[in-house]
């Protein structure tokens, strides 16, 4: 088994250089280059466009550029060589002067902990989203089972639906209608991300889809687990109800929704660029969107490895909970 | 026969019990009973046909011209609507009210509909075909092709998906390709390149569980040509699950178009009466967004439809899931 999660490890590293490869490419063929301003601005010149493309390289051959962002290359003006993303190293960014893209997403403001880094913001979402998705989404999914064909198991499978089926971004404008415009609960585009009940409104609809998958799972595996022989030996020992859905019943039905969260934790990270957008919120889907619309190469390229390392993460991550939870679990190709 | 049916005799009795009284249905014919038996796949079916004839006679049925800048009546909120943040009251002649350059959003939102839909139809049908054919040959052929697909496989799975229709609508938007029908030729190119693995994958493995099957065994045992037990004794039977991939990667494809859409990399809004793809829901998001404090109701609207039309997919998907494959009934 340790030969096969060895196996998928190592399976990482070339999966990262296609996608780094393919995402090199695609940029570099994008119309417009870094140094374009939008059409209203004054453009950069063109002599000052060529010092700063021999500054950052961009006047070599692509292979050697895209070899130089892999592993590394001479710096053209200090001529010491710079270590490049096998160290970690993203390389500068293109529109923030002086940063390099690792600093802008991971470096937090001064005074202020890692959490609150570009990166740290979009964690901190992503974990809120989860965490709402799992207090809400896995006790609709138990009292649906429990109460199954009644109309409260119908609401939860309605609300489940909507929420596996229409995208979160449209979730959200129906939220900013009711909470926003007509209740006026909340700001949309807050000021400040210190307080916490301006999170509650993009937490919720981030999750939202976690949240219904959560509940569908959940209701789907109680439904499964309240026949088995075990819980009736529960009952026929004389357990007490509440004792039996808990220890029994819920436990046991939680194994494949664990399972899942992993990748949904992943697509929380990666999928949030649109609700962080839509909200002003200060995280790294915001810094993607960004950097798409400035063309800021290294910018895209970072953020798009990071969101494709963690999603291989969270998909190898299915493979460990799997055989920590169920121990008849063994893993063979 | 009619005498036999119609006398009393017990004998008689007991031998019409051997008959099979109700007409014979092939599979699909008695998954498609099951299909209209399902209240929620029905409505899903009408909503569905619905936005079709929609899509097909947006210039019929429109109230306005959606391209007409309707002066003095622009931002308008819907006709509910007594007063606005900007002091506008809605209109009844623009029942969802105008955008930022007094168009009909109502008007807009019809002639949208027409992208969802072909986006929804026209690349599944390209992931089906050309899925269906290599799941097939890699499945049963095996060796390097089998191999080459599941590489591919594991760097689709690899690259989130979003992220690469984002990189190639943005590199490509601007080539020859991408300015095909506004944009949205390199959106389902993008879409199926990504999507047909799915179809390819399940494919292979409804024929690697068929292959060995007796029925196989005893079509290869009366000298069965390769291509015959292919499309007349494995694709037939894994047609189920072919249809429910195909019914269930539609609402993604709308979704995504309306995702792309929303940030400004989906369809080209036309300006030309003659386009038949005048705008997309996405793009009217897009549009809507610029107003969301003071003007939300503009996204109402297209809002409702992806809504709608994605719901009815889901909806007709898992019905058809329960009828193609009653051992599935309930456990998603």
């Amino acid at each position: 088994m340790t030969g096969y999660l060895a196996k998928r490890l190592l399976w990482l590293i070339p999966v990262i250089f296609i996608v780094a490869g393919l995402t090199f490419i695609l940029m570099h063929n994008a119309p417009g280059g870094p140094w374009d301003r939008d059409l209203n601005a004054r453009q950069v010149d063109p002599t000052a466009q060529k010092l700063l493309n021999e500054y950052y390289g961009l006047n070599k051959p692509l292979v050697n550029q895209f070899t130089s962002y892999l592993i590394g290359g001479t710096n053209t003006t200090t001529h010491k060589w710079v270590c490049g993303l096998i160290c970690g190293n993203m390389g500068p960014s293109y529109r923030i002067r002086g940063m390099s893209v690792q600093q802008y997403l991971f470096k937090p403001p001064t005074n202020r902990n890692f959490f609150y880094s570009k990166f740290g913001y979009s964690i901190r979402l992503a974990f809120l989203a989860l965490g709402i998705a799992i207090l809400v989404g896995l006790p609709m999914g138990v009292i649906s089972a429990l109460k199954q064909n009644t109309w409260i198991d119908y609401i939860n499978l309605f609300v489940a639906t909507v929420g596996i089926s229409v995208p979160n971004f449209v979730i959200a404008i129906f939220l900013i209608i009711i909470f926003a415009s007509t209740l006026h609960w909340v700001s949309i585009v807050p000021t400040s991300w210190d307080e916490l009940n301006v999170w509650i409104l993009p937490g919720l609809v981030l999750g939202f889809g976690v949240l219904a998958r959560t509940a569908r799972l959940s209701r789907a595996t109680m439904l499964e687990v309240m026949r088995m022989d075990y819980v009736r030996t529960a009952r026929a020992k004389g357990l007490t109800e509440r004792v039996v859905v808990v220890r029994h019943m819920i436990q046991n039905a939680m194994i494949p929704v664990v399972t899942f969260l992993g990748p949904a934790l992943a697509g929380l990270i990666t999928g949030s660029f649109i609700i962080e957008t839509m909200f002003g919120f200060p995280g790294m889907g915001r810094a993607y969107v960004t950097a798409i619309s400035q063309r800021d190469y290294s910018m895209i390229m970072g953020t798009t490895l990071i969101y494709a390392v963690l999603v291989a993460i969270a998909n190898l991550s299915v493979d460990f909970v799997y055989v920590l939870l169920d121990p008849r679990i063994k893993l063979t190709e | 026969m009619e005498e036999q049916a119609t006398s009393t005799t017990p004998a008689a009795n007991v031998a019409s019990l051997n008959e099979i009284s109700t007409p014979r249905r092939d599979l699909l014919a008695d998954a498609w009973y099951r299909l209209t038996k399902n209240k929620g796949a029905v409505a899903g079916m009408i909503v569905i046909a619905l936005f079709i004839l929609v899509a097909i006679f947006a210039d019929k049925i429109s109230p306005h011209n959606p391209l007409q800048l309707n002066s003095g009546f622009d931002y308008l909120p819907p006709f509910w609507v007594k007063e606005n943040a900007a002091g506008h009251a809605g209109n009844p002649n623009f029942i969802f009210g105008t955008d930022t350059l007094g168009r009909d959003v109502l008007s807009r939102t019809l002639y949208g509909a027409r992208v969802s839909m072909v986006v929804g139809i026209f690349p599944t049908a390209i992931i089906l075909l050309v899925g269906t054919f290599i799941g097939l040959y890699s499945g049963y052929k095996g060796g390097w092709i089998d191999n080459l697909l599941m590489r591919f496989t594991d760097v689709v799975y690899a690259f989130p998906d979003l992220l690469f229709f984002i990189i190639v609508m943005i590199s490509l938007r601007d080539t020859v390709i991408g300015k095909m029908l506004n944009g949205l030729f390199l959106l389902f190119l993008a879409l199926a390149i990504v999507n047909w693995v799915g179809v390819a994958r399940i494919v292979r493995g409804q024929v690697l569980s068929l292959r060995e099957k007796e029925f196989v065994e005893a079509a290869r045992a009366i000298g069965a040509s390769n291509r015959r037990i292919m499309f007349k004794h494995i694709l037939p039977n894994s047609l189920g699950p072919i249809i429910i991939t195909a019914a269930t990667t539609v609402p993604g494809m709308i979704i995504t178009e309306a995702i792309l859409g929303y940030l400004g990399l989906g369809l080209r809004p036309s300006t030309n009466p003659q386009d038949f793809f005048l705008t997309s829901w996405g793009a009217l998001l897009l549009d809507g967004q610029t107003a969301i404090n003071t003007q939300p109701w503009a996204l109402l609207f297209p809002a409702i439809c992806v809504s709608l039309v994605v719901l009815a997919f889901t909806f007709l998907g898992d019905g058809l899931r329960d009828a193609l494959d009653p051992r599935l009934q309930g456990t998603q």
